[in-house]
């Protein structure tokens, strides 16, 4: 019966994160977006600061009618909201937040658990940009489709340099094979790997798929309500997927001064750092073109993260 | 796989098995409907379905690591590729009634001669070995890295040099010759 509860409160907590961290990235997405561009954000909602601006957006969502365009295919429009939500949810489990086990549920293969469920994540739009009936939304879907299939091999190449390194695909294993020297000799399959994910959750400078002044809101343009907001909630958890599995992968997670009592802390600021960066890019970079965003990645970023493994094996070959 | 001491049931009904049973029915069903359904992109959606079904399966005799390369590779990867390819070419909302072939009794002669083929070299290889799925994962990735490195480097190396072609191949044929017409 213990084992059950146990479980249960660890489902329950990834729950809870799955649903607090994406509304907190938001909402600092707000007010640091307005203090880079000399604005105050939102003031009023809450009182202070403005802090329930985004539950106030989440009831004006909520509020709206949920409109299905007369030519598009229902049921896929209307399913792909969950397809693209679900994934994050399901890769949380398996981030590591502390050391002894503090964890929603060991993964053996964890690392190809993250990157296989996250990959899932873009049927969702892929499903929205075809089935809007909507040939901005089509035009969206093509270009996720592209830039994903452009930046999940490096993706893939960054996170098997790490794997190499430690000698195991289990993220707790990872952590637990970490030392310090790590971060300079992995530092730059780190870079590509955080470069990789922006573009796969499709942040700004990679947000070609959904350029507002060019094709409107790509694969999201018919989208209302309850379902939209679904979509915009999959990119903060998105956001939060990727800098906790940067921070795990490339800056040791929870190891830091006191790791034994304070792991998850050092956790939880890493991955608010990173995320402070994401917001950051998408402040001061302007968009790439599509040609751009193709030859980045597959003349800088995938020659970089070769170039990553072949120096994880050499110092590995050497050092053993 | 540990050869059984005893002979177990061919369906002795643990949980396991019956989970395996069904998820069985079910990806051969989203199979059934990935071929003979008449909208092109529910087609690539079923196959998801299907592929994500064998996903399942897999971790049901623990081979976790199989498993997940699966969804990535499958899932992740080629069905977007298939997506991609068909919102380029013409994918239409609702039926194409031209989405038929008259090779249909020349494909399913094909499917059933290759599925016969695919049954009966498993079970000849297989036939007494049983998988103990209550002990340790056996399909672990340490499992499966050894054996792949150990036992199967031939074909592994083989299967790497066939890609290999195959990309300088691709990249051959896309090439526009000179002075040729665009």
């Amino acid at each position: 019966m213990n084992d059950v509860l146990d479980v249960a409160l660890r489902l329950v907590a990834v729950l809870v994160a799955f649903l607090v961290l994406p509304l907190v990235i938001g909402q600092t997405e707000h007010k640091v977006m307005a203090h880079m561009q000399g604005r105050l954000g939102p003031m009023y909602a809450g009182g202070f600061h403005g802090w329930a601006q985004l539950v106030a957006d989440g009831v004006k969502f909520a509020q709206k009618e949920d409109v299905v365009p007369a030519g598009a295919d229902r049921r896929i429009f209307q399913l792909a909201p969950a397809v693209a939500l679900l994934p994050y949810l399901l890769v949380l489990i398996a981030i590591p937040v502390g050391p002894h086990g503090l964890v929603g549920t060991v993964v053996d293969a964890g690392l190809f658990f993250v990157l296989a469920v996250m990959g899932v994540g873009v049927l969702g739009s892929l499903m929205a940009g075809w089935a809007s009936a909507n040939k901005f939304s089509l035009l969206g879907g093509l270009r996720t489709a592209a830039q994903l299939m452009a930046y999940e091999l490096p993706m893939l190449l960054a996170a098997s340099s790490v794997a190499m390194a430690a000698g195991t695909i289990s993220l707790p294993g990872i952590l637990d094979a970490f030392h310090w020297w790590w971060i300079p000799w992995q530092i730059i399959g780190g870079l590509v790997f955080f470069t990789a994910g922006l573009a796969e959750l499709q942040r700004p400078p990679f947000d070609m798929p959904v350029a507002d002044s060019e094709i409107i809101f790509g694969a999201y343009t018919e989208y209302t309500g309850l379902r939209f907001a679904l979509f915009l909630l999959a990119e903060y958890a998105g956001i939060v997927v990727l800098c906790g599995l940067t921070t795990v992968l490339f800056l040791g997670g929870w190891h830091g001064p006191m790791a034994g009592s304070l792991g998850w802390l050092w956790t939880l600021l890493k991955t608010a750092l990173l995320a402070f960066v994401v917001i950051w890019l998408r402040v001061s970079y302007p968009r790439l073109r599509e040609d751009q965003l193709q030859k980045l990645a597959w003349t800088v970023l995938i020659p970089l993260s070769l170039a990553q493994i072949a120096l994880t094996g050499v110092v590995k070959v050497v050092t053993s | 796989m540990t050869l059984a001491a005893g002979h177990p049931g061919f369906l002795s009904p643990t949980g396991v098995e019956v989970a395996f049973l069904l998820v069985g029915v079910a990806t051969l069903g989203a199979a059934l409907v990935t071929v003979t359904t008449k909208q092109l992109v529910h087609a690539a959606l079923w196959l998801v379905v299907a592929l994500g079904g064998l996903a399942i399966e897999y971790l049901l005799l623990t081979a976790e690591f199989i498993a997940w390369v699966q969804v990535l590779i499958y899932v992740g990867s080629v069905v977007v590729l298939l997506l991609f390819g068909l919102m380029l070419t013409k994918a239409p909302i609702g039926r194409s009634a031209d989405a038929d072939s008259g090779n249909r009794w020349a494909a399913l002669t094909v499917a059933a001669a290759a599925a016969a083929t695919l049954v009966w070299v498993v079970v000849d290889a297989f036939r007494s070995t049983w998988i103990d799925l209550s002990g340790a994962a056996q399909g672990s990735a340490k499992v499966t890295g050894a054996s792949l490195f150990r036992n199967w480097v031939l074909p592994f190396e083989a299967l790497s040099v066939l890609l290999l072609a195959a990309l300088v191949g691709a990249i051959v044929l896309s090439r526009r010759k000179n002075g040729a017409p665009s």
